[in-house]
């Protein structure tokens, strides 16, 4: 006999479930955050090793090539992370497990689950940014930087994060579990590569097609925003551009996503 | 919104519920209605694809409905999903226990989810693992567990934000005979402490033991709702006795036939092939108690030059009350 009732009749905020299912993905990214840090900066960091320090110390890239790098990799390390952060777990959660049911089970909007996804992933991405100065400052020895850029910085980088998860909610949602892995090997690399985080986007007038491709993801605003506040010596897409564009994209994708979500959710 | 007031005899409210699946040729629920009294166990029978999931589906608000209006608690489930999904508990199917989270805090985070305060959820957590077996194993993962106890685990889970209305989800299935008796006593015991609860089978078994009414349920439509006791009298023509004879005068089945079915209690007899038994097999279809009634067909069996060697008697089952409402068998 259970003695101990739950209680109810007081007033309820759906609030109080987004806190908690908030609360649980934290639990859990914090009890696995050495092997998340791993997971997620080996990447950017060997990018920065190799293209900043090992092919600048050879001579094939020029000393400045750091300015150019550094803040794409940033953005990168936020983009991707927030994207690797949804799109994996979600398909896993929806198919395999079928773990996500309790939380969608929970008294708080169906929305509201996606929204919480979107957010935790962005906070895993804008770690994975902020990690990235100091192994920049230790591997490189200085990092590009101009004052009063803090701020700037924070906010694109926050936004590169969410804008990362709201892709992976995206692809997550939208693609079926058993091409998961196809999908992900085609997604991936453009969206490494097409992010314009290793090469500025003006400077690719040349190449135009390469540069209408950069243009389509969002990431190039997110890499060219930072440039223009960290290293505003690199040729650059205006910042507030970059603000308007990196908005336009994650209101775009959350909508998308949000579609996708209670499509998978609600039958 | 206090929704325990508001219809205290009703738990579960359906009326013309209608669920058709985008692209799909025909409704997977075509238009039931029903209620689940309060503290009651309802128990929905039907073969897989009847349309059972579905429902629970919708009241569960999981799955939106085409048509019609369903309510849990006074809660109406399309126009509230939020408000409904504070006061159901859901036992699924298949095992979907949070697996970076131990036991014990799988209990733990789902009545957070529910806004259960910290110190209740702990004492709650406490309670319902002792109660269900786990206490010792409160730390390991979902994964190293077996069927019974992912079970278990669910039930627990469930119960861990005091639903008034519980739904489980085809129970017992895949479940070894142990497992399947400890559900169905946890059952009985939520019953018995005022839970309603809604479950979904297929197996007649579970249903009649489990179930104060049953919903007999095939291709979206209600084909039944009543008591076990009262959908099995509504088939006296299913009482039997069947009986093996040995021919001792007599030379053909006629001679044993005959006489049976001259019997005012008896309805019509059956000759049963069955290469397999040696002797004459026969299925005596009766009114009344078919125990009352071995001692005369026995006896009439004597005098026609015969001996009855064993007799087994049929009761009818919501199995026969199913093939006799859908001319299939449940599997």
């Amino acid at each position: 006999m259970v003695t101990v009732r739950a209680g109810r009749g007081r007033p309820w905020s759906p609030w109080r479930a987004f806190l908690a299912i908030l609360r649980r993905d934290l639990y859990v990214t914090g009890r696995e955050l050495p092997f998340f840090l791993a997971q997620v900066i080996l990447q950017p960091l060997f990018l920065l090793f190799v293209f900043g320090k090992v092919l600048t110390q050879l001579g094939y890239a020029r000393p400045g090539y750091v300015d150019v790098l550094f803040p794409g990799l940033v953005a990168l390390a936020a983009v991707l992370t927030g994207f690797q952060s949804t799109a994996l777990p979600l398909v896993i959660e929806f198919s395999y497990s079928n773990e996500i049911e309790d939380r969608l089970l929970a008294p708080l909007p169906i929305g509201a689950v996606a929204l919480e996804k979107v957010v935790v992933s962005a906070m895993r991405g804008a770690i994975a940014a902020a990690v990235m100065f100091p192994i920049g400052l230790w591997l490189l020895g200085s990092i590009p930087w101009s004052a009063g850029a803090a701020l700037g910085v924070s906010v694109m980088t926050v936004l590169g994060a969410l804008i990362g998860a709201a892709m992976g909610l995206v692809l997550g949602t939208f693609v079926s579990p058993n091409r998961i892995n196809l999908t992900f090997a085609l997604v991936t690399t453009p969206l490494l590569f097409t992010g314009s985080s290793q090469y500025p986007w003006p400077s690719l007038t040349h190449i135009r097609w390469f540069q209408v491709v950069s243009a389509l993801n969002p990431m190039t605003y997110v890499s060219e925003g930072l440039r223009g506040l960290m290293a505003p010596d690199v040729p650059h897409i205006q910042t507030w551009i970059c603000f308007v564009a990196a908005i336009g994209s994650l209101v775009a994708l959350t909508v998308v996503g949000l579609i996708g979500f209670l499509r998978r959710a609600l039958g | 919104m206090d929704v325990d007031d508001k219809d205290p005899d009703v738990a579960v409210e359906v009326a013309d519920l209608v669920k058709r699946y985008p692209r799909a040729p025909v409704d997977s629920v075509g238009g039931i209605s029903f209620g689940v009294r309060r503290g009651e166990v309802f128990g929905f029978l039907g073969p897989n694809g009847a349309g059972k999931t579905t429902t629970i589906g919708i009241l569960t608000t999981r799955i939106r409905p085409t048509a019609g209006s369903a309510r849990v608690a006074g809660v109406d489930v399309m126009a509230d999903p939020v408000g409904a999904r504070r006061v159901l508990g859901v036992v699924p199917q298949q095992n979907n226990l949070d697996r970076s989270l131990s036991v014990r805090q799988n209990l733990l985070f789902h009545a957070s989810y529910h806004g259960v305060p910290r110190a209740l959820r702990k004492t709650r957590a406490d309670e319902l693992l002792a109660q269900f077996g786990l206490a010792d194993r409160a730390n390991g993962r979902p994964d190293d567990f077996s069927g019974g106890q992912i079970q278990r685990m669910m039930i627990a889970r469930a119960l861990m934000h005091d639903p008034t209305v519980l739904f489980l989800d085809e129970p017992s299935t895949g479940l070894d005979p142990a497992a399947r008796l400890f559900t169905w006593e946890r059952v009985a015991q939520l019953k018995a402490e005022g839970t309603t609860v809604v479950i979904t089978t297929h197996d007649m078994e579970e249903a009649a033991t489990l179930s104060d009414r049953v919903a007999i349920i095939d291709h979206g439509k209600l084909l039944a709702l009543d008591t076990p006791i009262a959908l099995v009298k509504g088939m006296a023509g299913e009482r039997t006795l069947d009986c093996l004879v040995e021919a001792e005068d007599a030379t053909e089945p006629a001679a044993v036939h005959g006489p049976l079915d001259r019997l005012s209690a008896v309805d019509r007899v059956e000759e049963l092939d069955d290469p397999e038994v040696s002797g004459w097999r026969f299925r005596v279809y009766v009114q009344s108690d078919p125990a009352s009634l071995v001692a005369v067909v026995a006896q009439v069996i004597s005098d026609a030059g015969a001996r009855l060697v064993d007799v087994r008697l049929g009761e009818p089952t919501l199995e026969d009350v199913f093939i006799h409402l859908t001319g299939r068998s449940l599997r």
